[in-house]
Order: structure tokens, then C-alpha cells, then sequence
């Protein structure tokens, strides 16, 4: 069956070709193939596949991944618009991946 | 941290380890373990079927053993250990509160800091000789695999994303195909969300069979009780055929409804259902229904199975916030303003007939 994929021209992922050293940390984690190797440098193949989960730019040792990482719920959309909190999955506390910071990943349930 | 408790259903023995002894565990699963899982997707007890954190052997493992990482929700470990059947390898169970290793990473619960905590609290430099730790691939998204290698010295080795790939990817030299790395989303995987779906979607069936009692009644006090039925029936009716359509048959027919909106295709399937509702009395009542009770019922119940069908985003593998984000803002104001034209056309006839 062919791959699933959601909305188009969408996703927040960007790949910084300065930072990135190739060492395919990213390529490990990425459960959607969004990325890959192209003679020797890693590269967005499929961006409309990303989920923004944010895996490759919290592996990413040198900040070359930037993304605006949360869940895709429509009721943890809800939930934040109400401002309820507490519940796990409940909320779209977004971890904003930019390159030279790294969040610090905090959990609210 | 405490250590994992010796009196659980599955352990069935201790292995002895350099910082004392550790609970061995089942590769089989018995009755009560598939029990378990099957009450979790019918929504019972889902938020606290867990087992304890900590250190655990599968076979007989040593010093050169593998170790294996994985949340405390019991689905999931049951799902590990049964994999590793004829396997000698250690497996560590992070807190995760009973959530599964994907929505735990998600929420930063299977994460960094508590997996360098327990590398450290059951003393993994003494248990094995070598420096990696196998995480599930899943738990990317809460974990910063080169921290943990300059926090613990342990190299995190992603895994494959399915339990039962684990043998294969051991056998492979902890080398994961292509295959292992995707995470899709088929038709087994969706119909074993659609119970949850289902109950948790009861309360609104209930709450709107109530509002619709209410205003049946309340509308025309003349007639209470009999139009405050009637009200009840079509919120039942309306509501139950939006369940029917978003919370199960958007999930079964996911990847061949129309759109890629999943607000789009919870309409289209709750359509679908309304064509059938109204086909079926058709033949067996006849001409019941004026037309504008007929555009009362088409409102409500696709604006209800658009709902729920973008609802089902957060059960879905494959959609992202900023995709949600998009779809929400076009699709909640036109379920808003179809469900406020359905009870406005409900309410009409009702005073038309």
C-alpha cells in the first residue's frame, strides 16, 4: 500500500546544509522517511510525509534541523484553545526546534 | 528508584546480575495479559495498565548481553517480551505513566532525563560491559541520543519501530532496514482504535439527545413530554449516525475517503451514513420525513462525523500540528455553522409540521 500523507506544503521542517555534517543521526530516527542520503549529504526527500514529531532535531548533534515539533491532534488543539491542562496528550506545547538551541523538554502530565 | 517488584504475573524466576538480583520474565503471553489489552481498547483502566520501572532479564542475560528499552505501559512491554522469545537480553523499563513509548516520547515522559536517571539508578556500568543501550525507534522524539552518550557514556542505538522486528535487527548486527524505520498506519492498526473512539464519543451522543429533549419540550410546552421524545430520538438518531460515521467508519475507510483533510473525510463518511439512514426509512416508513427534517438530519449529522473524523488525528501515525492547525481553521467554523443550520432546520419543521 502506498504511503499515507497528510496536507500539503504545511510541515516546519527546514535542513541547514552549513550545519549538517552528514552523520545521519537524523536518518535513524525519522519514522517517515522524510529525509535521506543523496550522494554522501542528507537532504528532504519527502517534506509532506513529516509529522513534526521532532525526533531528527533532538538527535541532531550539530543543530541542523529546525521544526516546529507537537502532537497532530485535533483535540490537543482544543484543549490548549481552552486552556485546559493536565491530562496526558492534552495539549500542543510546542517544542520550537531552532537551530543553535535546544529545548528542554518538559512534561506536563 | 526503586526496583521492579518479583511478585508479577509475568516474572517467572531471577537472574542474578553484579548489583543483585533481577526479575526474570515470560516470553509468553497468557490469557489475562491478552485480557488486559483487550479491556485497555475498550477504554478501561487505559490510563493505569502499567507494570513496574526498572531492570529486567529475559532468558539469561550476561555482561555482554544486549539491553533493550521500553516504556511501562503493559501493551508495550508485553509486546517486547514476547518478541525477544529465546533471547538473552536485559531489559530496561523507563517510567512512562502507563503511555505508550510513542505519545511518552511525544510528551517528553519517555525522555532524556529519565533515561540517563535510570541508566544511572540501576547502575548499568556494572551490569554490562559493554556501551549501548537499544531504544525503540519511536522514542526519538523524547530522546537526545548524543546527551545521553556525553551524560552516561551509553551510545543510543535506535531500534526498529515494531517489537517483533526486534530478533531480526539483533540477528542484522543492530542494523535496521528501511522497512523496520517507517511507521504506516494499515487496517489492523485502525480498526483496534475504533472501540475507544466509539466510548468515548457516548457522552456527546447523550448530551445531545438531552439538548434536544430539552428544546423538543421547551419549544412546544403544549406538548411536552411528546415533542421532548421526539427531540430525544432525533438527537439520538442524528448523533449516533455522526459516531457511526467519524469514530468508526472514518478510521476503517481512512486512506480511500475523499480528501486529505481528515475533518473532509469524517463528512464524506458521515454522508454516507445519512444517504443510508434516510434510504432505509425510506423503504421501511415511506414518506415520513419532510424535506426540511431531511436537511435537519444531513446538517447535523455530517457537521458531528466531520467532528469526530478530525478528532481521529490524534489517534492517526501520519498527520502533523501544522496540518491540523490548517485543517481546524477552515473546517471548525463550517461544522459550527452547519450544526447551527440543522438544529435551526430541526426546529423549523418542527414548528412547520
Amino acid at each position: 500500500m502506498q504511503k499515507l500523507t497528510y496536507l500539503k506544503d504545511v510541515v516546519t521542517l527546514s535542513l541547514n546544509q552549513e550545519k549538517c555534517t552528514s552523520c545521519g543521526a537524523c536518518l535513524e530516527v525519522c519514522p517517515r522517511n522524510v529525509l535521506a542520503r543523496n550522494n554522501g549529504s542528507v537532504d528532504v526527500v519527502d517534506r509532506d510525509a513529516c509529522i513534526e514529531c521532532g525526533a531528527c532535531a533532538l538527535n541532531c548533534p550539530f543543530g541542523a534541523i529546525s521544526v516546529k515539533a507537537g502532537v497532530g491532534c485535533a483535540m490537543a488543539v482544543i484543549n490548549s484553545a481552552l486552556g485546559r491542562k493536565g491530562s496526558c496528550c492534552c495539549n500542543t506545547d510546542t517544542k520550537d526546534y531552532n537551530m543553535d538551541k535546544q529545548p528542554s523538554s518538559s512534561c506536563g502530565c | 528508584m526503586g526496583r521492579p517488584s518479583f511478585d508479577q504475573p509475568f516474572v517467572i524466576g531471577r537472574v542474578a546480575s553484579a548489583t543483585g538480583d533481577v526479575p526474570a520474565v515470560s516470553t509468553q503471553l497468557e490469557l489475562t495479559d491478552y485480557l488486559g489489552s483487550l479491556k485497555v481498547r475498550f477504554s478501561i483502566n487505559r490510563m493505569k495498565y502499567t507494570v513496574d520501572p526498572g531492570l529486567y532479564a529475559v532468558g539469561h542475560p550476561d555482561k555482554d548481553s544486549p539491553v533493550l528499552v521500553t516504556g511501562n505501559y503493559k501493551t508495550s512491554f508485553d509486546h517486547v517480551r514476547r518478541a525477544l522469545h529465546g533471547r538473552d537480553v536485559w531489559l530496561l523499563v523507563l517510567d512512562t505513566k502507563g503511555v505508550n513509548v510513542w505519545c511518552a516520547a511525544g510528551k517528553g515522559a519517555f525522555g532524556t532525563n529519565e533515561l540517563v536517571a535510570r541508566i544511572n539508578s540501576i547502575e548499568l556500568p556494572k551490569i554490562v560491559g559493554h556501551k549501548k543501550v537499544i531504544l525503540p525507534q519511536l522514542s526519538g522524539p523524547g530522546i537526545a541520543g548524543y546527551i545521553v552518550k556525553q551524560l552516561t557514556g551509553f551510545r543510543v542505538i535506535y531500534g526498529p519501530v515494531e517489537a517483533i522486528d526486534i530478533p531480526k535487527f539483533i540477528d542484522n548486527g543492530l542494523r535496521a532496514t528501511s522497512e523496520m524505520r517507517q511507521k504506516d498506519f494499515p487496517i489492523t492498526e485502525r480498526i483496534v482504535l475504533i472501540p475507544v473512539e466509539v466510548i468515548q464519543s457516548i457522552k456527546y451522543v447523550l448530551l445531545v439527545a438531552a439538548l434536544c429533549f430539552l428544546a423538543g419540550g421547551l419549544l412546544h410546552t403544549a406538548d411536552f413530554w411528546n415533542k421532548a421524545v421526539a427531540g430525544a430520538k432525533f438527537g439520538l438518531y442524528a448523533s449516533m449516525c455522526a459516531v457511526v460515521g467519524g469514530a468508526m467508519l472514518t478510521p476503517l475507510l481512512l486512506p480511500w475517503l475523499p480528501g486529505k483533510a481528515f475533518s473532509m473525510k469524517g463528512m464524506a463518511a458521515g454522508f454516507l451514513v445519512f444517504v443510508v439512514l434516510i434510504t432505509w426509512w425510506y423503504i421501511v416508513y415511506g414518506h415520513q420525513l419532510s424535506l426540511i427534517q431531511i436537511l435537519a438530519y444531513l446538517f447535523i449529522i455530517s457537521s458531528g462525523s466531520s467532528f469526530a473524523g478530525m478528532n481521529f488525528t490524534g489517534c492517526s501515525t501520519y498527520t502533523s500540528l501544522s496540518g491540523v492547525k490548517k485543517e481546524m481553521r477552515i473546517a471548525v467554523p463550517i461544522q459550527i455553522v452547519a450544526v447551527v443550520v440543522g438544529f435551526g432546520a430541526w426546529v423549523g419543521a418542527g414548528f412547520i409540521s
